[in-house]
């Protein structure tokens, strides 16, 4: 339906593209045999990978002892690492679900890769309390389940514990919410496709028809499923920051956690999301669909959170002065000045200065300056969580037991094991699934489309260019049909 | 399908297209079997008759479910089977039940609406319903009549006169 749309709007599907060359375009990469910069970038992955799990067997084998960790500071790469990619997977529901609710068209170009990336970084965050924990062959000691140890249940009073439920909501909603995403999505590469890969594609599509009725019950689905994941999806993070917040340690034991948590995690998220989107939008000639309009929407994005991280930062300064609590007081003077001052001033370069070159539009819209942004925040984000574990911990209140940590290779190794187990699902998705969603982005074509909106727009009546394309690929097609044919 | 249809449909290039002719249908008192189309059409639903879908609904109920359980669950540990103190903490301490009743609240829902979802609709792993045309979910429109509930030779006419790009008969 070809609502008013203003002209002040940028179209977000450039190339007056119809709806075939949408399929075209979206689907073809699962098609075709992949390029050199994907091989590449696999078997990279997948070498990470490989070492990061041989740094995992190694520990369960040996024991948590392969890692510095000591008396004093018992959360050091392990859980930074954790938080740090838990906090990535939030930008992928806050684009799938909150602008969905607020019914931010942009989010059609980048939110299938933005979900399958917080699905994929949930993984690698969940890997790291299961194997921390020391012994993990016996890890599922932490779900309550009727047992003969007692029964003993675990302390629901324990933030940790609710982390655990809060997290494999997390995976499961995200996952659920993704997959019926796919569904129709599927039954198109499934239309094109033939033989072996068709009846693959006709599994995973559910045998999807694209009945009227479906799509009735498939728009109230997505609707709700966004309306109860964005609690979820604040929650998630509030929990996470729980785990730090209910503890009595000076520089953990505050109220403004959750919040700031919240916003650190979509800031870092929308970095991840840049990352991956600009490589991806260039090795798959995605151009058209992940516009710089896009980009500049998920800039600004980066600037509103990467602000809230910065006035939480001053705030958890001003408040600690302002307590006139000496625990307090030290534990940041001792981020600032202590043995880990280079990871604050990291962070705080990192988090706070940098986005605020975002506020220049032309710097805003720049792909190579955004993508090299997008890694710094990325880093500074990593450093926010080692400056609150590591500095943290190293200086508790008994001076005699003040300590210094450092990774070992067996952490190090396992947490480049979780980037190449990142970018190994994320590689592996490009070419099994339509990396942006094929029908959502057809159902803003009329209002969004460069032919219908911006400098660019056609006038004309019903002529969209259905007429002129795709008889030459439905040829083969069309045997299947009936021959009493009219147009 | 257990049963075959004889089915006539029409394929229109565009969803205005498609919405002017189903207008038309249904001021022409023709049954329509179903609509297909390739991405969810804003307004078809009004004027097809389809009535609001109450997944909403089930999803309340399966949401509630989810706050009973982890919230009596836990009562019930707690108090019941194996009290313990936490720190001092009373048997019962309401407020740290809520982030867990919060998230079971949660993944009932989301689960029970995704199961309900697809078991409504007859889709799920392995299923394999008939083919209508492959274009459908590409960037065809596709208005379908059962043969044996409509008169055919009505049909076509309507359907010619409505701007389908192509009409084609099967047996699905």
């Amino acid at each position: 339906m070809s609502h008013y749309v203003s002209d002040i709007r940028e179209p977000l599907i450039r190339g007056h593209k119809s709806y075939h060359d949408i399929t075209e375009d979206l689907v073809s990469p699962t098609e075709k045999t992949p390029g050199f910069g994907w091989i590449v970038g696999f078997i990279i992955s997948l070498s990470l990978l490989g070492f990061g799990l041989f740094c995992i067997a190694w520990t369960v084998w040996h024991g948590i002892g392969t890692w510095n960790l000591n008396r004093t500071i018992g959360w050091g790469w392990d859980i930074t690492n954790f938080v740090w990619w838990i906090g990535i997977g939030h930008a992928g529901t806050l684009i799938s679900a909150i602008l969905l609710l607020f019914r931010q068209k942009w989010r059609t170009g980048v939110n299938r890769a933005a979900e399958a990336m917080t699905i994929f970084a949930v993984i690698c965050a969940a890997l790291f309390p299961g194997i921390h924990v020391g012994r993990a062959w016996v890890v599922f000691y932490f779900f309550p389940y009727p047992n003969t140890r007692g029964p003993l249940w675990p302390n629901f009073n324990s933030p940790l514990l609710w982390d655990l439920f809060a997290i494999s909501t997390y995976f499961t909603v995200s996952l659920l919410f993704w997959y019926t995403g796919l569904v129709p999505d599927f039954a198109t590469v499934r239309d094109r496709a033939t033989g072996l890969r068709r009846k693959i594609y006709n599994f995973l599509s559910f045998g999807w028809t694209g009945s009227a009725k479906h799509w009735q019950r498939w728009e109230s689905l997505s609707l709700i499923l966004a309306g109860i994941a964005t609690p979820l999806v604040l929650s998630v993070h509030t929990i996470v920051s729980f785990d730090f917040a209910t503890s009595i340690i000076p520089g953990w034991h505050t109220t403004i956690f959750p919040p700031y948590f919240v916003a650190g995690a979509i800031f870092s998220g929308f970095a991840m999301v840049l990352t991956l989107m600009i490589i991806t939008r260039k090795l798959l000639h995605l151009e058209d669909y992940i516009t710089i309009a896009h980009v500049e929407s998920m800039n600004k994005v980066i600037l509103v959170t990467g602000t809230i991280v910065g006035v939480a930062y001053l705030t958890e300064l001003f408040i600690a002065w302002y307590s006139g609590y000496v625990y307090e007081q030290f534990a940041f003077f001792n981020r600032a000045a202590g043995p880990y001052w280079w990871s604050y001033f990291g962070m705080m370069f990192c988090n706070v200065v940098s986005p605020q070159f975002f506020w220049k539009r032309s710097w805003r819209r720049n792909i190579a300056f955004t993508f090299f942004l997008s890694i710094v925040i990325n880093i500074g984000m990593w450093f926010e969580r080692f400056v609150i574990i590591a500095t943290t911990l190293a200086r508790d209140y008994l001076p005699s037991s003040w300590s210094y940590y450092s990774p070992s290779w067996v952490e190090m190794g396992i947490f480049a094991g979780t980037i190449g187990l990142f970018f190994t699902l994320y590689l592996l998705f490009t070419r099994v699934a339509p990396v942006v969603a094929i029908a959502e982005v057809k159902s803003i074509l009329k209002s969004a489309g460069d032919q219908y909106t911006g400098p660019n727009k056609i006038h004309h009546g019903h002529d969209h260019g259905s007429e002129s394309h795709g008889h030459e690929d439905h040829s083969v097609h069309s045997t299947d049909h009936d021959n009493d044919s009219h147009s | 399908m257990a049963k075959h249809k004889d089915i006539i449909y029409g394929l229109y290039n565009d969803e205005e297209d498609l919405l002017r002719a189903v207008k038309q249908a249904k001021a022409d008192h023709l049954e329509i079997m179903d609509v297909y189309t390739p991405f969810p059409i804003h307004g078809l639903d009004p004027i097809l008759g389809l009535s609001e879908s109450r997944l909403h609904i089930a999803g309340f109920i399966y949401g509630s479910i989810g706050t009973l359980t982890a919230f009596l669950g836990m009562s019930w540990i707690f108090t019941k089977d194996w009290p313990q103190i936490y720190g001092g903490k009373p048997h019962w301490p309401v407020p740290a039940f809520i982030p867990i009743t919060f998230e079971l609240t949660v993944l009932f829902a989301a689960i029970g609406m995704v199961v309900t979802f697809y078991v409504v609709n007859g889709l799920g792993p392995g299923v394999v319903n008939p083919t209508i045309d492959l274009r459908i979910t590409d960037d065809k429109f596709c208005i379908c009549f059962d043969k044996s509930e409509v008169d055919a030779s009505a049909v076509e006419s309507f359907l010619r006169s409505s701007g389908a790009a192509e009409i084609n008969s099967k047996t699905i």
